[in-house]
């Protein structure tokens, strides 16, 4: 089937049999490989990308349903020649070990502080709980985003 | 992983996917929110030749009040309900949608399938067994309501004929003080519930147990509702020792399996310190 995704403000096309994940798609289809497969179970997060604005886990959806949607990926976080803070949080806070999950909480985080620009720790370790870190750096990952926060204005953690 | 190559179709009304699964037969299947059958069918635990995909169905996506009940559409997601305020209405529905799963599959999964798959671990069934829910069925012969008693049939079956479709599920919303509670106990978010006991009380105007509703969760081949420990409580005034004696009647109604998750005995417990515990959040609720 063809499809059209507009991944990151590009459109896409791509003619993919019916049972191509999404997550297959983006990576393999339109070459953007910063959206990691980990578990391929529904378990782990590492797929996860914003549809319409929404995080899911793009291992479980097929790409013909995101036909016509906005898929927002990792690469499509930065702001022009900048990192948005979300990602400048990371670095400054030192919230990633080997990298793997990052990606999936760098969007979840995006999505909780478009939703709620000031969140207190509890609604961070919620909005992340769908996602694993097996380094378990979680500690730095929640201060990396209460440091995004702090800078879009809501009050530091 | 990948799953059986299948066929698919998106149709953008309940009148093209009725004629879908009608043309299609035993070979057509609906996929809703898919984080359940497409995990399934990445294991090839199923290999539907046939995907009728409902998410393009938006008239679907409603979660409403309407004559004494709150209906939740076929496309409404689990996150949907944990935003309305109109699930609030039932305090069991709203107590448990918070549990279901992990944030990502809450805002792709939907209540009704969870509801169709009748996967005996899943918490939805219980609420609707707590709650007395009806199915609402449609076919493109007709529609039907289907009580959720009748329409858990046993372990990932439901009682669909072939080319029907859930198409919402409405929960009874008494005019009696009412409250309700979903407990649930899981090894981490994400995981399924190593026994999760779902509860509802109506209260008559004298204070007494008009009705009680309890689901119980992943301790028997499917959800269950402790009849039993029902009929001990309706009639009778509430009180610590009532609900101590239905909590033993839930857990005698379970008979959990000793896995990876806990031995059978001390599952059999949890229900009965669930049940106690729900009931007496459920009349706190009803009394507030």
């Amino acid at each position: 089937m063809q499809i059209t995704i507009n991944v990151n403000g590009t459109e896409h096309t791509a003619d993919v049999e019916p049972r191509r994940l999404l997550v297959d798609a983006i990576r393999s289809d339109f070459g953007l490989r910063g959206t990691h497969i980990g578990c391929d179970t529904t378990s782990c997060g590492a797929c996860t990308v914003l549809v319409d604005g929404v995080p899911m886990k793009s291992c479980t959806m097929f790409a013909v349903q995101a036909d016509g949607a906005s898929v927002t990926t990792v690469e499509g976080l930065k702001q022009g020649a900048e990192l948005s803070n979300v990602q400048k949080g990371f670095a400054q806070e030192h919230g990633l070990q080997c990298g793997f999950c990052t990606p999936g909480m760098m969007l979840v985080s995006t999505a909780l502080l478009e939703e709620n620009p000031d969140p207190s720790e509890d609604d961070i370790r919620w909005a992340i709980s769908g996602n694993i870190c097996r380094c378990t750096g979680y500690v730095n990952i929640v201060k990396a985003v209460q440091w995004a926060a702090a800078q879009n204005g809501g009050e530091e953690g | 992983m990948y799953p059986p190559a299948f066929e698919y179709q998106a149709p953008d009304t309940l009148e093209g996917a009725l004629a879908a699964l009608a043309e299609l037969g035993d070979e057509g299947r609906v996929l809703a929110g898919g984080q359940s059958l497409i995990p399934m069918m990445k294991f090839h635990l199923a290999a539907p030749a046939h995907l009728v995909d409902i998410n393009r169905i938006s008239e679907l996506s409603y979660i409403r009040r309407s004559n004494g009940s709150l209906c939740i559409g076929a496309l409404a997601r689990h996150n949907d309900v944990v935003r309305s305020d109109d699930a609030k209405a039932s305090d069991v529905v709203s107590s448990a949608a918070p549990w279901i799963s992990d944030p990502l599959v809450r805002n792709r999964g939907t209540v009704c399938g969870s509801v169709a798959h009748c996967d005996p671990e899943g918490d939805w069934n219980s609420v609707m067994l707590a709650a007395r829910a009806e199915v609402m069925v449609q076919g493109s012969s007709g529609s039907r309501r289907v009580g959720i008693d009748d329409f858990i049939v046993s372990y990932f079956t439901n009682s669909l004929e072939t080319g029907e479709m859930v198409t919402g599920v409405c929960v009874p919303i008494p005019s009696g003080a009412t409250g309700g509670s979903y407990m649930k106990l899981e090894r981490k978010i994400g995981d399924y519930a190593t026994v999760g006991v779902a509860t509802q009380l109506e209260l008559a105007d004298d204070g007494s147990i008009a009705q009680a509703g309890i689901g119980l969760t992943a301790v028997n081949y499917q959800n269950t509702r402790a009849s039993a420990a029902e009929d001990m409580l309706a009639g009778e005034m509430p009180s610590d020792e009532l609900f101590a004696e239905a909590a033993a009647a839930a857990a005698s109604a379970s008979d959990p399996q000793t896995d990876v998750r806990g031995d059978a005995d001390w599952k059999r417990n949890v229900v009965a310190v669930f049940t106690r515990r729900g009931l007496a959040q459920a009349l706190a609720s009803a009394g507030s």
